[in-house]
């Protein structure tokens, strides 16, 4: 099993779903991992395969209800977080674990002020004066790279640009300097030029600061800059995990293989067609018996639509779930490009 | 701002030029003879006529009766002959403006805290009651509702005083039946608001502060939610002044609301055009007002207008 | 590892592959847009009730008055100001009349001035706000300078001016509320127009060459249609209460013709002696907007595609 010894965040088969009026939907079915300290980890996975819900789990963030934990444990420093009331959260929210949302255009309030905005994050705590807090705002927007912080201080969020409201939103999460900071897609909604500097960013602070980062991302050339290990999920479950290493060089779970193959990559021919994931997620009302990625995998066995896969380990950090891990199974080159090969043996 | 206070006063002073201009002819137009009553004798009439200008040309007539306006003078009521349409005006208006000030507070104040508790207990008993009080008070005209206020509270039961304006327990029932309508509009539009921020991205953020759920109501939620309410508060204004008509017939009182009802049943011409130039300046004020309320609330409408 | 603790044979490990079937999973059938408008009105039990409701009305307004002994303006000193009885249904007002039938001449008239009014208002705020937010330019500033003005002014003053000069009655009536009520459709129209004209879906029918024309009709009508309809339905309570109101101050219906404005004024008079006589319009005029509300509300969520699958 991982190393206990440096973890800070110990999530062991967590399921949540929410309740609708059409049904109860698992949007987190058993997933377990750990963070250490430290350490960049990454979630990689289509939309819709819980990461987000799983990230916003660790700090009650979900709206329950509809939300609800339908087992699993979460403990941050050995403190259980699924049956803490509100209030103790707020303990832990922004001074212990900060987040920083995905779209900065919608993620802060128009009618406030910026540098009020991160003084919040003070607010109600104990033993800190107005003028503290005031100059660890200032100095948390110089970290994070604004210039002229006092004058940014007392703007509005319309007033900045796109890259500078993100980099507001992650002075809101470093402010009280947490011990990990949840980074959901923090750049998907930026452009290119804008996501190098806020990816930039964040590693430097991570080395400064030597904060973890949980890093949810569905785009793999984030991960390859940025984490030490990466989780991939589907379907609400963990499909693999690793080291960004084994997980790009070693893949071992068909879903990883076909998130690869489907990127172009310099070495990519131009002629050479890219090769996306047939098919869509499955409905998480009814989630499939089996493994969920049975219906879109080249190899999938009747085994794989009858049961849910168990865990196989790999190495001390290579996790995958997946019946081809089976003695029973035929064994398949899953990162081929022609998988007819493969197919026929 | 100035540069969108300065805007807002141009199209104002616009507005009050056609409206008077429209009044002035469209009350020209009308049938009937405000001269008909018996108290006036030929000479009078005769006095009257010149004083008015009816025999000039009409045109002559109207840039009389501009430059007056612009020196403050509205002319004299002709079916009071004796009074000046100022004095008639700056008579009764204490009477409306009182009755529409407390209306108003009254309609806004509760309907904010009926909206906003309404929105924080959504779905349970509580927010069912406030619902279903919106939902009446916005079915039931503000002459009907003054009526069955009447009726009830003062005659039958004999709760309240019936009519008039002598004191406090008289501004009672008025302003309630005037402000109702109005307490249901702000209360359903507020907690519609509420609901729909607290769906908003930024709601989240302020969870992920750590900070407490009574601040993320006061400041992030009603900050934003109440927008919508300062929009319709022009038009609200609007409604409580025309209002004042049935609530002051129906409670006796002697504002405005009557001398207008009144003015025009008895076609006497400035005293229409007067206070329609009165009704008009005001509503603009208060439209102008309201305009730099929200200007004052939301940054975005103050710095894009510099 | 390679150890299960599942019981699984040898032969369900054969490579099977892709399941075209499996993998694109849809959840409900999909219905036409009408359709599905129409299944969501009749799911929201309130808005459907109030739809009942209305229609109810409208058919007690025709066929009441055809199948009462009584006519509308019957006069009987001897029954005059009674309450509900076997004979009057509804009881009688001050000079005998039969309560009842008044009350469904009086929906005849305050009913259709309401849709009509209504109707007419959208057609014209429509037609305009849909040019002003297509075209811009000009046109919409001149029209926006138009508005302003109009909006400037309090409606209600507008409309007794009108009456006044227009003399009362039923057509006046509705000039004086068209003439000042067409403004709200327009900005609205204009506003919903000009959003989707900018959204990426028009675009892309330009960029594929559909004229001018097509684009109007296929793409931004359709869409704008359901928040119309709703408007509609939402405009006509105010255009009741507008009849209501210049009738009860004495500009609208003149007597002895009826509208629940007239029954109302006339109620209200007796409020001391025969409390009915206002109550009784009272309440039909209450039930209306309370039923024309919540049918405007009950459409507006019907036909908000985003609310599918909430329900």
């Amino acid at each position: 099993m991982d190393d206990t010894k440096n973890n800070i965040l110990e999530i062991n088969h967590v399921e949540f779903s929410f309740r609708t009026y059409g049904g109860t939907v698992k949007s987190v079915r058993d997933v377990s991992f750990n963070v250490r300290e430290g350490e960049v980890l990454g979630i990689v996975g289509e939309s819709g395969c819980g990461k987000s819900v799983t990230a916003q789990c660790i700090l009650r963030l979900n709206p329950e209800p509809p939300g609800f934990f339908e087992g699993g444990s979460i403990k941050y420093r050995g403190e259980e977080i699924t049956t803490k009331k509100d209030k103790e959260m707020r303990k832990i929210r922004g001074m212990e674990i900060g987040f920083i949302f995905q779209d900065p255009m919608t993620s802060l309030n128009p009618t406030m002020k910026v540098g009020r905005q991160i003084e919040e994050v003070f607010v109600g705590r104990e033993n800190i004066s107005r003028k503290e807090v005031k100059q660890k705002t200032l100095e948390i927007l110089q970290l994070v790279g604004i210039n002229e912080p006092e004058r940014r201080y007392n703007q509005y969020p319309h007033e900045l640009s796109g890259g500078m409201k993100q980099r507001v939103m992650i002075a809101i999460a470093l402010v009280g300097r947490p011990s990990i900071i949840i980074a959901d897609e923090p750049t998907t909604s930026l452009d290119v030029t804008i996501e190098a500097q806020i990816l930039d960013l964040l590693k430097e602070l991570q080395q400064k600061t030597h904060t973890s980062i949980i890093m949810i991302t569905h785009d793999l050339g984030v991960i390859a800059k940025m984490c030490d290990r990466v989780i991939v999920m589907y379907g609400g479950k963990i499909m693999e995990k690793g080291t960004a290493e084994e997980i790009f060089y070693e893949t071992a779970h068909p879903y990883t293989a076909g998130l690869i193959k489907s990127i172009a990559t310099l070495d990519t021919d131009r002629n050479q067609a890219l090769v996306p994931i047939e098919g869509t997620p499955p409905d998480l009302f009814s989630p499939p018996h089996g493994c969920p990625f049975a219906a879109r995998c080249d190899f999938a066995m009747q085994v794989c639509y009858d049961d849910l896969p168990e865990e196989y380990r790999l190495s001390d950090e290579h996790v995958t779930t997946c019946w081809l891990q089976h003695e029973y199974a035929p064994k398949v080159a899953i990162m081929m490009r022609e998988i007819e090969e493969a197919a026929h043996e | 701002m100035g540069k969108y206070i300065a805007k807002r006063m141009l199209i104002s002073l616009v507005t009050i030029w056609v409206l008077v201009t429209v009044v002035f002819f469209l009350v020209r137009a009308l049938p009937g003879d405000p001269f008909a009553g018996d108290k006036i004798t030929p000479t009078i009439k005769a006095n009257l006529n010149a004083y008015y200008g009816f025999d000039k040309p009409l045109f002559e007539q109207y840039t009389t009766y501009l430059g007056n306006l612009v020196k403050g003078d509205l002319g004299y009521s002709m079916k009071y002959p004796n009074q000046t349409v100022n004095s008639l005006l700056t008579g009764a208006f204490p009477y409306s403006a009182d009755l529409g000030i407390r209306a108003l507070c009254l309609a806004v104040s509760v309907g904010l805290v009926f909206g906003i508790i309404s929105a924080l207990n959504r779905g349970n008993k509580i927010d069912l009651l406030f619902v279903i009080v919106a939902v009446i008070g916005t079915s039931v005209p503000d002459f009907i509702m003054g009526a069955l206020l009447q009726h009830f509270f003062a005659i039958k039961w004999g709760l309240l005083p019936i009519a008039q304006y002598k004191g406090f327990s008289y501004t009672i029932l008025p302003s309630i039946g005037l402000g109702f309508y109005t307490m249901a509009t702000v209360s359903r539009i507020m907690r519609a608001s509420m609901l729909e921020v607290v769906q908003q991205d930024y709601i989240k953020t302020a969870r992920s502060k750590g900070i407490s759920k009574f601040r993320i109501t006061w400041k992030h939620q009603i900050r934003n939610a109440i927008m919508p309410v300062i929009t319709i508060m022009g038009p609200t204004v609007a409604a409580v002044l025309t209002g004042t008509f049935v609530i002051e017939s129906i409670f006796a009182i002697p504002g405005l609301g009557k001398y207008y009802v009144e003015s025009v049943q008895n076609y006497d011409y400035t005293l229409i055009l007067g206070m329609t130039v009165f009704y008009g300046v005001f509503l603009i004020l208060a439209n102008m007002i309201v305009d730099i309320l929200y200007g004052v609330v939301d940054p975005r409408i103050r710095i894009a207008g510099k | 590892m390679s150890e299960t603790t599942k019981t699984v044979s040898r032969d369900q490990f054969k490579i099977l592959g892709k399941s075209v079937e499996k993998m694109e999973s849809i959840a409900r059938p999909s219905l036409t847009f009408w359709k599905e408008v129409w299944r969501r009105i009749r799911l929201n039990r309130v808005a459907y009730f109030s739809l009942i409701l209305l229609v109810a009305y409208v058919l007690l307004a025709i066929i009441a008055p055809l199948v009462s002994p009584y006519k509308f303006d019957q006069q009987d000193a001897s029954a005059m100001r009674e309450g509900f009885s076997a004979a009057h249904w509804l009881g009688t007002d001050n000079l005998g009349r039969d309560l009842w039938v008044r009350v469904w001449m009086g929906a005849r008239v305050s009913l259709a001035i309401g849709f009509i009014a209504a109707i007419i208002n959208s057609v014209i705020g429509t037609i305009l706000g849909g040019f002003c937010g297509f075209y811009g330019g000009k046109l919409d500033m001149l029209v926006m300078r138009i508005i302003d003005v109009i909006y400037g002014i309090p409606s209600l003053i507008v409309c007794i001016l009108v009456m006044v000069v227009l003399g009362p009655g039923i057509q006046s009536l509705i000039v004086a509320m068209v003439v000042v009520g067409w403004t709200g459709t327009c900005r609205f129209t204009r506003g919903e127009v000009y959003r989707i004209k900018e959204q990426d879906f028009v675009a892309a029918a330009r960029v594929m060459g559909e004229p001018t024309f097509k684009i109007i009709i296929r793409e931004i009508i359709p869409n704008i249609m359901g928040l119309l309809i709703t408007n509609l339905t939402m405009a006509i309570p105010g255009a009741i209460f507008q009849e209501a109101f210049l009738s009860y101050i004495g500009l609208g219906i003149a007597p002895p013709n009826a509208s629940w404005g007239v029954l109302a004024k006339e109620g209200a008079k007796m409020l001391q002696v025969a409390p009915h006589m206002l109550f009784v319009p009272a309440f039909f005029i209450c039930t209306t907007v309370l039923a024309l509300n919540q049918l405007g509300n009950g459409m507006r969520d019907a036909f908000d595609p985003k609310l599918r699958g909430t329900e």
